[in-house]
């Protein structure tokens, strides 16, 4: 049986894709930057209240994870499933890692009474204010993407084992990867701007 | 695709690049303890500008493949950088 397959259009297909999230985040880069240039003092200070460890740890854990997806497509192209089959696991693994991290940093935030809406954070200034709302909303779409994500490399795993992807067909693998790595190339931004802040 | 000849990464590429994007990240973490004023954001908006070019170039094999993809890369950030421009060409004139 001959199944028609368009590898390239696919291709294109999800790098536009990407681009409507790259301009859904650079959006809010800019709403990031507007008010932050209008309430310079007030960014700083709140921005020292974030954990740089934390930051700096999840950092690296997205990196490590975009490398094992990279290596993941080299494994297929090679024709080592095997080997993707576990690339592609302990992306996963990071991927989870990494949210725990963000489980345990806002619950943190939460402790201290520093969440949307809540008492305390509303008497603060109206710096203090829009610094975590705009902290609180970049970082929990970005989680939000780490989950979808994770499902997507979740349904490739299963097609591997499925034989549905296999050597002469890993553009799938491959849409999944470009994905993953847009996540982590919105992360190299907001660590800098958000946890950074001196 | 399946019919063109496609490039393979080798593992050590993505492992030097790995290298790459850790140590970049250790450098961004030290600025900030040295206060260089208004440079501290533009070092670190630098930083992740590297950061984010060496993750397109070789993890989104921008390098390897054809050229439109990183025409369409450039297009995109073109008209993302107009839009900042534009946003601060209007804050800054009120």
């Amino acid at each position: 049986m001959h199944l028609h397959r368009d590898d390239t259009a696919s291709k294109i297909g999800m790098w536009l894709f990407i681009f409507t999230e790259i301009l859904l985040f650079g959006g809010l880069f800019i709403v990031y930057a507007v008010y932050r240039y209008e309430n310079q003092a007030a960014f700083h200070l709140a921005g020292e209240e974030l954990n740089v460890i934390m930051g700096t740890i999840n950092t690296v854990v997205l990196l490590v994870s975009s490398m094992t997806i990279a290596m993941a497509i080299t494994a297929m192209q090679r024709g080592n499933k095997k080997m993707a089959i576990a690339l592609l696991y302990i992306t996963l693994l990071l991927a989870l890692i990494f949210m725990v991290n963000k489980y345990f940093e806002w619950g943190a935030k939460f402790e201290h009474g520093i969440f949307p809406n809540s008492e305390y954070l509303l008497s603060l200034s109206r710096g203090d204010i829009l610094f975590f709302g705009l902290y609180f909303t970049m970082t929990g779409l970005h989680a939000f993407h780490i989950v979808v994500g994770a499902v997507f490399i979740g349904f490739v795993i299963y097609y591997i084992k499925k034989d549905r992807l296999h050597k002469e067909n890993w553009q799938l693998l491959e849409n999944a990867g470009l994905y993953w790595h847009l996540v982590d190339l919105i992360w190299i931004f907001l660590f800098p701007l958000f946890y950074l802040i001196h | 695709m399946s019919e063109e000849k496609h490039h393979i990464t080798p593992y050590r590429t993505h492992i030097a690049v790995l290298l790459a994007l850790i140590f970049l990240t250790v450098i961004t973490v030290a600025i900030t303890w040295t206060d260089l004023g208004v440079w501290n954001t533009t070092a670190a908006m630098l930083i992740a500008g590297v950061k984010a070019t060496l993750v397109l170039v070789y993890f989104m094999h921008l390098k390897f493949d054809q050229k439109i993809y990183t025409y369409m890369v450039l297009l995109v950030l073109a008209v993302f950088a107009a839009v900042i421009v534009l946003t601060f060409f209007d804050y800054l004139n009120r």
